[in-house]
């Protein structure tokens, strides 16, 4: 982008006449870069009260008693209130993915009652005049607890004896999976890799805090949610509550970000209504980040037990995955169903005889699990793409000449995988071969076996994750299958106003994704209207009455096909209307962008604004003609779409403090047809700073008693500006085939992809010193553990406990940064 | 209550405020500038910067008794008629996505331009340290504050050492 | 989070603050720039009943040069630190060192004397000033008193001010020809607290090193010197081999703490890495 371009301009490359493909600078940014925003915490309404919520202490207690009568005389106190006032109204907090048919899906109150079961469960609430009141009168409430055994090992909860979280047991479900003779394809073969990793446990960490306010008028409620679902949870919050489907509205205003942690039906959401319906006023709770970490789902949390057959040519035979799926203490809206939808993409992009899946869901007193940015696909493409490194290093091959061994090749698709699905396009072989251009691999690889050989301390890592990943959720069908509660489509409505200008309406709620912007160039080449012209429309249900909101790159996908569709019926609408204008038959008629025209006489037209205008008035429209050009859709995808890319990571790791810096980050994404460079770039440098963070930093950590320690953005590392490279990004183009815009999806590649690239780059770094795992988040202490276990001829177990846990010291801490070369050119190279 | 007086954003408020209200609470409550929001209890994320006599501050980890007498400035008082440097870029180069971090991610890099008006990216990135962003990764926030530097510093903005060239290999 | 209710007074000297302080007793707190009490009071770790906000006192701000030393007022900010003319030229650990807390809109608003009475043993500046051999003065009902750095802190967030006293300044000697100094910092994320840091300063005499004065920060309970690696770089050849045989005993005598950032072994493992790169830096290696 050059400098004088002025806002919202087409960009210096003129040759671009479609909207589509164009580098727009967004609508949204107005407000936001102004402080005009409308956060849900910014609401003010007259007469609001302010709800604070009392969180349980202990991982697991009874709960004897709650006194709330100190709390109740409280300066500034409206009223307070237990789970045991609010039992005969509060339902139970909904799961709408039972995975299984005998699932066990607890009773979920939103409001403990009897029995606590993960340290920061609401307990009791305080409704008060403000919310420094509401604080203060948490300090009264005086709870009577029995603390019960924490239940935080997946393993250990498995194990007989072992304290039960809930009384039907410690395990939720065991969902199997399997195509071709998984037996046949390890029987023999030359080499068997098995590998166990863990999935920590992340916390989402929007930047904005959950908020919710709620105003009950007569039987009508408003809702305004931090939400990235208004639509789900107004059907969510008929269905829990009973209130009529109708009298609810939900908003979702400015929304600070999600990646899945605000997909949610949530406990306070449920209390912010039932409260604003007992008190006749509305309330506001606002989350603080602190209680926030311990509230807000988490994300991830699997020990993954991966074994992988091969021929000694690298051909991939059969792939067998165990997982442990950590639940939490309940199941929310989609929890046992994140990790079902890693199933399929354990295989990848690879070509393979059989496969075989098996998932078992436990319970433990944690913090709920559930979606967070690629809800697990990104727990499926690190264990492949670490397997696949571990294979080429077991070969003594390049680990991108055997993924290229095993890949489906562009000229196989669409091909249908061992895991059933057919993906529809794709060139591997093109984005490889430009991700090593830009990254320069050979030179690299050549530097590493320098650095080896003369035994430096700072080690270089090359790290390659070529990834695909199944987004734009879902076909309904597919989801019936798998018994998801709902369907996958989305809607759209477009409607012509008098002036020619462009109303649309969309059942995405965008949280940052520049649906706004993305939208309007979509309306704008399908109408042939002026981009500045369209307005989109999202995040009300009165508004936008129906849609299935944003989530699992489906945006574009889904959202964007029912908008097209939508458009087309417009144009086909204003067909008749201008052909009656023009007093020629419709099939006379021939549309450029903008206007219908009559074939052969091209002079002869109305535009889409004329038509407009003509169709308002209505004097002279054909008879059985609706006097409106207004349309909507709502699409149903046939298939998923398929993005994919490949990207390498050269990671520097200092041996005698096992600190590991990213030296460059080459990311080729395909994403199919891109409708904003801009955005698409910005999604994925984002996408790679959240894999990057669960490779080398984030971590919910537990302490024995089932505390979460890591409450705080001091203590939960983030990455910030100084800790990040600069990445490089390109793409190739392989249009989507199951779309008519042969778009695909980015809002998760770049954390799908990043993870595995990374922490394959630091193993690679230390593989001559005899290391060949290190637990997730590679945190420089875990980095030179692993080397010091190398060294004394140990592999660290992968499932260790966190740094926090105490650690056996090895024997000769002294003797630190001695790299042995000898082991040095194993790697293939 | 405190009787504090305060500039904010070139008006002047008199008001009586519990010691412990914070400032953000007061910027946000009390004066209706909303645009500042709060991301942290602990002052990491920086999401409330806001100018305090000109240096930036977290209004998260400072009580409104404290700034008495100060002016302070938010992303709402920053244009000055017309958009600042800093808002334009951010738009032009994308460097925003949710936008929750962005008012405070504006003022701190409004603050890093005072303190060093032509930085590198890596002075960039470090001056940034104290404001976290979960959309961006970073990279267009960075070139936005290096475009936004060049221009208000009066030199064409194609001079400003914004993108490493695809082809080359080591960055940052 | 919200803080709990407390009073607030603002003194206009620090008599005052400290007669304050005296008629308060223990549920007073001294407030300067408060990045880290804040987050204290917010997330209700700290329950203080007054707060003497201090941070109005600007005689307690600024550096003077009181010929073989620096005064450096308890209110200076850590901003104000890396930047002073003085502080660079005669103590620039402590302006490097400044430049590595948190972040800079922390650093606009904390200060020098907050961070040394505050005594997080992860702090960058208590064993900067540990390493510096600085005097502490602290004004209190009986007047004044000069505390050495060595004695000042006295545990984990204790120091040895009595509760009627406030910390007015610190007097540092200066740096002579012949030294160099480095503050190594070792932390998760930019603006993460250290891990372990390592204020080295070294006086470099014909190719060897005279003498070094190393302060350990988050290798106990309070900021230690490293007194065993001083003794064995004394007199060593200024080379690669010997600075590392001498920070081979940095961690001699410290107690680090196993939390969830790191775990003790770990600590003393980096004390003694980071106490070679902090010399070799301070000797021009």
């Amino acid at each position: 982008m050059t400098a004088t371009e002025t806002p919202g301009a087409v960009p210096a490359n003129s040759e671009v006449t479609s909207e589509i493909g164009r580098r727009r600078v967004r609508k949204e940014d107005a407000r936001l870069v102004t402080g005009q925003t409308n956060w849900t915490d910014n609401i003010r309404l007259p007469g609001m009260l302010h709800v604070a919520f009392l969180r349980s202490p202990y991982a697991h207690a009874r709960i004897n008693s709650v006194d709330l009568s100190a709390a109740r005389e409280a300066p500034g106190v409206i009223a307070a209130f237990s789970g045991a006032d609010l039992a005969s109204e509060q339902g139970s907090l909904p799961c709408a993915w039972p995975v299984t048919p005998d699932i066990v899906m607890p009773d979920h109150p939103p409001m403990a009652t009897g029995e606590v079961r993960y340290v920061g469960e609401i307990v009791a609430g305080v409704v008060a005049r403000d919310r420094y009141a509401a604080a203060d009168a948490l300090e009264a409430i005086d709870v009577d607890y029995d603390p019960l055994p924490p239940v935080l090992d997946m393993e250990a909860a498995l194990a007989e004896g072992s304290p039960k979280v809930h009384a039907a047991g410690n395990k939720s479900f065991e969902w199997p999976f399997s195509a071709g003779d998984i037996e046949a394809a390890f029987r023999d073969a030359p080499v068997v890799i098995e590998r166990t990793f863990r999935q920590q446990r992340l916390i989402p960490s929007a930047m904005e805090p959950r908020a919710v306010v709620c105003a009950a008028v007569g039987d009508e409620y408003t809702m305004w949610s931090a939400t990235q679902i208004p639509h789900i949870l107004r059907l969510m919050l008929a269905m829990v509550t009973g209130i009529p489907e109708q009298q609810i509205r939900v908003i979702a205003p400015d929304v600070g970000g999600g990646f899945g942690s605000k997909l949610q039906v949530t406990a306070e959401e449920v209390l912010a209504l039932l409260l604003a319906r007992r008190l006749g006023k509305p309330v506001k709770w606002t989350e603080s980040r602190s209680e926030g970490n311990m509230a807000v789902h988490h994300g991830r949390d699997q020990i993954q037990r991966i074994k992988l057959a091969a021929d000694r040519d690298g051909r991939l035979r059969g792939l067998s995955v165990d997982l442990l799926a950590d639940m939490g203490a309940y199941l929310m809206l989609v929890t046992p169903g994140v990790p079902l939808l890693g199933a399929f993409m354990f295989n990848a992009i690879y070509k393979m005889d059989a496969y075989s899946f098996t998932c078992t869901g436990v319970f433990t007193t944690k913090t709920p699990t559930d979606a967070y940015r690629g809800a697990g696909r990104p727990e499926a493409t690190f264990a492949i793409e670490r397997m696949m490194d571990e294979l080429a290093n077991e070969l003594g091959m390049d680990p991108l000449a055997l993924r290229e061994r095993n890949w489906i090749r562009h000229e196989e698709f669409p091909f249908t995988t061992i895991a059933g699905l057919t993906y529809d396009s794709g060139n591997y072989e093109a984005a490889t071969a430009k991700a090593r251009e830009i990254f320069r691999y050979d030179e690299l690889r050549k530097e590493q076996a320098e650095r080896r050989a003369a035994g430096s301390p700072v080690q270089l890592g090359l790290g390659t994750s070529t990834y695909t990943e199944m987004c734009g959720l879902a076909p309904s069908r597919i989801l019936g299958q798998l018994s998801y509660g709902a369907g996958g489509w989305e809607h759209a409505s477009v409607r012509m106003l008098p002036t020619g200008k462009v109303e649309v309406v969309t059942g995405s709620s965008a949280h940052g994704q520049g649906h706004e912007t993305a939208w309007s160039q979509i309306v704008a080449d399908k109408l042939g209207v002026p981009f500045e012209d369209v307005r989109v429309l999202h995040g009300d249900t009165q508004v936008s009455p129906k849609g299935m909101d944003t989530y699992g790159s489906r945006s574009l996908t889904v959202g964007g096909i029912a908008l097209v569709n939508a458009c087309d019926k417009v144009v086909e609408k204003a067909r008749v209307i201008a052909a009656a204008m023009l007093e020629v038959a419709p099939e006379d008629l021939e549309w450029s962008p903008g206007r219908w025209s009559v074939r052969g006489d091209p002079d002869q037209g109305k535009t889409i604004a004329e038509i407009a205008l003509a169709t308002f008035a209505a004097h002279n429209l054909p008879d059985g003609v609706e006097p409106s050009l207004d349309s909507e859709a709502t699409y149903d995808p046939d298939n998923f779409s398929y993005p994919h890319g490949t990207h390498l990571c050269a990671a520097e790791v200092d041996t005698e403090t096992g600190q590991v810096t990213i030296r460059s980050y080459v990311a080729v994404d395909d994403v199919g047809t891109v409708v904003n460079p801009l955005i698409v770039d910005g999604q994925v440098h984002g996408g790679l700073a959240q894999g990057i963070g669960q490779a080398l930093y984030e971590e919910a950590v537990y302490d024995d008693d089932g505390n979460l320690v890591t409450t705080t953005m001091a203590d939960y590392i983030l990455p910030t500006a100084a800790d990040l490279p600069e990445f490089q990004t390109a793409r190739t183009e392989t249009p989507a085939t199951s779309n008519p815009l042969g778009v695909k999806g980015v809002g998760e590649a770049g954390t799908i992809a990043s993870t595995p690239a990374v922490v394959n780059a630091v193993i690679d770094a230390l593989r001559p010193l005899g290391v060949r795992d290190v637990p997730m988040p590679c945190t420089p202490e875990r980095v030179w553990r692993a080397i010091q276990l190398a060294r004394l001829g140990r592999a660290p177990d992968s499932g260790d406990a966190p740094s926090a846990a105490p650690a056996t010291p090895p024997a000769n801490q002294a003797h630190d940064a001695e790299l042995n070369p000898a082991h040095g050119q194993e790697e293939g190279m | 209550m405190n009787h504090i007086n305060v500039s904010v954003d070139g008006v002047k408020y008199s008001d009586d405020v519990e010691p412990r209200m914070l400032l953000v609470h007061y910027l946000r409550e009390v004066a209706g500038r909303t645009g500042t929001p709060i991301g942290c209890d602990t002052s990491n994320c920086g999401a409330c910067t806001v100018l305090l006599s000109g240096m930036s501050v977290k209004s998260c980890s400072v009580l409104a008794v404290q700034a008495d007498g100060a002016q302070i400035t938010t992303i709402e008082g920053l244009a000055n008629g017309e958009w600042h440097p800093l808002q334009r870029a951010f738009r032009e180069e994308h460097a925003l996505q949710c936008g929750y971090c962005t008012p405070g991610m504006i003022m701190a890099a409004s603050d890093l331009l005072r303190d060093n008006p032509r930085p590198t990216q890596q002075e960039v990135r470090e001056g940034l340290e104290g404001n976290l962003c979960r959309c961006t990764g970073y990279q267009n926030i960075v070139a936005a504050v290096l475009r936004a530097a060049a221009e208000m510093s009066g030199q064409s903005a194609t001079d400003a050492p914004t993108k490493a060239a695809p082809q080359t290999g080591a960055v940052s | 989070m919200i803080p709990a209710q407390f009073a607030y007074t603002r003194p206009e000297s620090v008599e005052e603050a400290v007669s304050v302080l005296a008629d308060s007793g223990d549920d007073a707190k001294v407030i300067a720039g408060g990045q880290s009490l804040l987050p204290l009071l917010r997330l209700r770790l700290a329950y203080p009943e007054v707060l003497v906000d201090v941070g109005g006192l600007d005689e307690l701000r600024g550096v003077s040069d009181e010929g073989d030393a620096l005064r450096i007022g308890a209110l200076t900010t850590h901003y104000d630190l890396t930047r002073d003319p003085l502080v660079r030229a005669h103590c620039g650990l402590l302006a490097e060192a400044a430049g590595t807390v948190a972040d800079p809109a922390v650093r606009h608003r904390g200060t020098l004397g907050g961070a040394l009475a505050h005594a997080d043993p992860a702090g960058d500046l208590p064993a900067v000033i540990v390493a510096l051999d600085a005097t502490l003065t602290a004004r209190g009902p009986g007047g004044e008193r000069q505390i050495s750095a060595a004695s000042f802190f006295a545990d984990y967030l204790t120091t040895s001010l009595d509760p009627g006293e406030v910390l007015t300044g610190i007097r540092v000697p200066k740096l002579g020809r012949g030294w160099g100094y480095r503050y190594e910092k070792f932390h998760r994320s930019a603006q993460a607290w250290a891990i372990v840091g390592v204020a080295a300063l070294a006086r470099r005499e014909d190719g060897h090193v005279a003498e070094a004065r190393i302060g350990l920060t988050n290798m106990g309970p309070v900021p230690i010197r490293a007194t065993a690696t001083e003794d064995a770089v004394a007199g060593a050849a200024v080379d690669p081999g010997a600075l590392r045989g001498a920070a081979a005993h940095a961690d001699e005598g410290s107690s680090p703490p196993s939390d969830l950032h790191a775990a003790a072994d770990y600590r003393r493992h980096l004390a003694r890495v980071l106490t070679a790169r902090a010399l070799a830096a301070a000797v021009g290696q």
